[in-house]
């Protein structure tokens, strides 16, 4: 039951992209194919998954029993950047299509905050083990695909439309994000 | 100055410089926030104390009385009361899941008859501008001085005598919910809470 | 002269011409997070000056130091510290900031905004050209922020850095304080950025 309240609560109602705003660079960066959106989210899933577990093990076992409690944010963002690295040698080794399809984007999930954020929001879960911080990464990683595959194709259809002069470019994908978010606020108490 | 050159050793030696220079200074600037920290955290509290509770004179947050209760996860907190050795009232900490947004977290302050005196809310997530107007003077004067044995702390759609937010039903409904809460733990420990003066 | 005129350059091309919020869309997680009143923006924006100029400093120190190759874990470490130092003095002496800002303190590490500038600017320039370059950067973070903010709480709750304007019961645009205004009210604010900044150039 708590796992489905996990999964409903990351996806829809605290949305990470549309009602937290983590991750909203990429969000706006790489939406503008579904294709390249869909890939996004791949490595996305694969990161925060990864990179949570890692500083989930590290805080319980590591920081908290030594009292250095106050090193969380340095040495987080240190292994995130550490493993987004060695993920990148590993997949070019071992699978070369599935580097070919997320390894553009690889490099700019380090800067990626949804990640940090992520394993930060994940050490504060009620009653929380590893089980229950590595779902909540995968749950908040589905929510943040959603978003950006939603998003995504809106905007492909957006090239076509007539948009006047000075809304073009960022202002309309702003507009846009923002109907989407309202679209999601609806989603309010539903846990 | 030139540029190092990217040799093993020099990348080794580098970083691992930088990484001892960052770990001692935070070390020293934790060392140096430890003391303010947590005394910034025991005056919320105190603050908080001092809004809900009859004049007192003793230290509430050192005579704490904690109870277990099926009403909530965690051990509820009572804050109790004492002026010149005798109880006047106590704090405890309400708190329910049902708010729109999960978790409103609160501190009921009762005199010795179980009036309230005043309420604080400690934590919530609701909706800003909607939820969030429980903290206003208007909603929390409805609560005060009322006895929730002989007044029904429920909306009025319930069949209460609380009126709710305009536009947060659910909010106000949860908020009674963790007053009622507080109430029924003060009412069952209030014999512990007159002897739990260190 | 040439000289001189170089260093108002850097300064006053992170207000205006690069702002990093309206012109670059940089550090947007935090700029759309954290302003549903102008004081909010205005911390995250001040805390965000802060982190930028120290890291700033401390790299354009160092940078003949640190072989290129590992620049980046070396930058990331700097401005990590910095961030935690920021996060602890916040906790300990303004608790109530340190509230209403939550996770985007420590997340002020991966603001684009401060390892851009490190990378882009410090790592390449004397310490004062550096200097000049994060005070004018941040203090364009801080205004657009602070705008934002601003817009937001007016529109909102009906008030400005907390003084309210409104009676207590009028019914105000709360849909601004909520997360959709966010997104609604940058993209508004970028127009007439884009539109100001257009006409003076």
């Amino acid at each position: 039951m708590d796992y489905i309240i996990i999964l409903i609560a990351a996806v829809f109602v605290n949305n990470i992209v549309l009602s937290q705003f983590l991750g909203i660079c990429p969000f706006l960066g790489v939406s503008n194919k579904v294709s390249t959106s869909v890939g996004m989210s791949g490595a996305v899933l694969f990161v925060m998954t990864i990179a949570t577990m890692a500083t989930y093990l590290l805080h319980q076992y590591i920081l908290v029993p030594a009292g250095l409690d106050y090193l969380r944010t340095i040495t987080f963002i240190l292994v995130i950047a550490a493993l987004v690295q060695m993920v990148e040698i590993i997949l070019k080794k071992v699978s070369p299509p599935l580097y070919q399809a997320l390894g553009v984007f690889l490099p700019l999930i380090t800067t990626n905050c949804a990640v940090l954020g992520v394993a930060i929001l994940a050490l504060g879960l009620e009653g929380g083990s590893l089980l229950k911080a590595v779902f909540f990464a995968v749950a908040n990683s589905i929510g943040f695909a959603l978003a950006l595959i939603v998003f995504a194709s809106i905007r492909e259809y957006l090239e076509l439309a007539n948009i006047p002069k000075g809304m073009k470019g960022v202002p309309i994908n702003l507009l846009v994000a923002g109907l989407l978010s309202l679209a999601f606020l609806g989603f309010t108490g539903l846990v | 100055m030139s540029k190092k050159k990217d040799t093993f050793l020099n990348m080794v030696v580098s970083l691992f410089v930088i990484t001892i220079v960052a770990g001692f200074s935070l070390g020293f600037v934790n060392d140096l926030t430890v003391g303010p920290k947590a005394k910034a955290k025991l005056e919320k509290k105190v603050n908080a104390l001092k809004l809900v509770l009859p004049t007192f004179d003793n230290n509430p947050v050192d005579d704490i009385l904690l109870v277990q209760s099926e009403l909530a996860k965690d051990s509820i907190e009572m804050y109790p009361a004492f002026s010149e050795n005798k109880f006047v009232g106590a704090a405890v900490i309400g708190s329910t899941e049902k708010g729109f947004s999960g978790l409103i977290k609160i501190m009921v302050g009762f005199n010795e008859g179980g009036n309230i005196k005043n309420i604080e809310v400690l934590e919530q997530k609701e909706t800003p501008g909607l939820g969030t107007k429980m903290k206003d003077e208007k909603f929390l004067a409805q609560f005060r001085e009322k006895n929730p044995s002989n007044f029904n702390i429920k909306v009025t759609k319930d069949g209460g005598e609380i009126d709710a937010l305009t536009g947060a039903t659910i909010t106000s409904r949860a908020f009674g919910e963790a007053v009622q809460m507080a109430y029924d733990e003060f009412v069952d420990n209030k014999d512990s809470l007159k002897k739990s003066k260190k | 002269m040439a000289e001189k005129m170089n260093q108002t350059q850097n300064f006053l091309k992170g207000i205006v011409k690069e702002n990093p919020v309206f012109v670059m869309l940089l550090g947007m997680c935090p700029t759309l997070g954290v302003t549903s009143s102008a004081f909010n923006g205005l911390g995250m924006g001040v805390a965000t000056l802060f982190v930028l100029l120290m890291s700033n400093i401390v790299v354009s120190l160092v940078k003949s130091q640190i072989p290129s190759k590992v620049r980046i874990p070396a930058f990331i470490i700097i401005i990590a510290s910095f961030v935690t130092i920021v996060e602890m003095v916040l906790e300990a002496f303004i608790p109530f900031l340190y509230e209403q800002l939550g996770i985007f303190i420590p997340l002020i590490v991966v603001n684009c905004l401060i390892l851009g500038r490190a990378e882009a600017f410090a790592s390449k320039n004397n310490l004062m050209s550096s200097i000049l370059d994060a005070l004018g950067m941040g203090l364009g973070f801080v205004i657009a922020l602070t705008m934002l903010g601003a817009v937001r709480e007016i529109l909102g709750s009906g008030s400005l850095f907390e003084l309210k304007f409104v009676s207590e019961n009028a019914n105000t645009f709360i849909l601004f304080i909520l997360p959709p205004g966010a997104f609604i009210a940058l993209a508004y604010l970028t127009v007439l950025f884009n539109k100001i900044s257009i006409k003076t150039s």
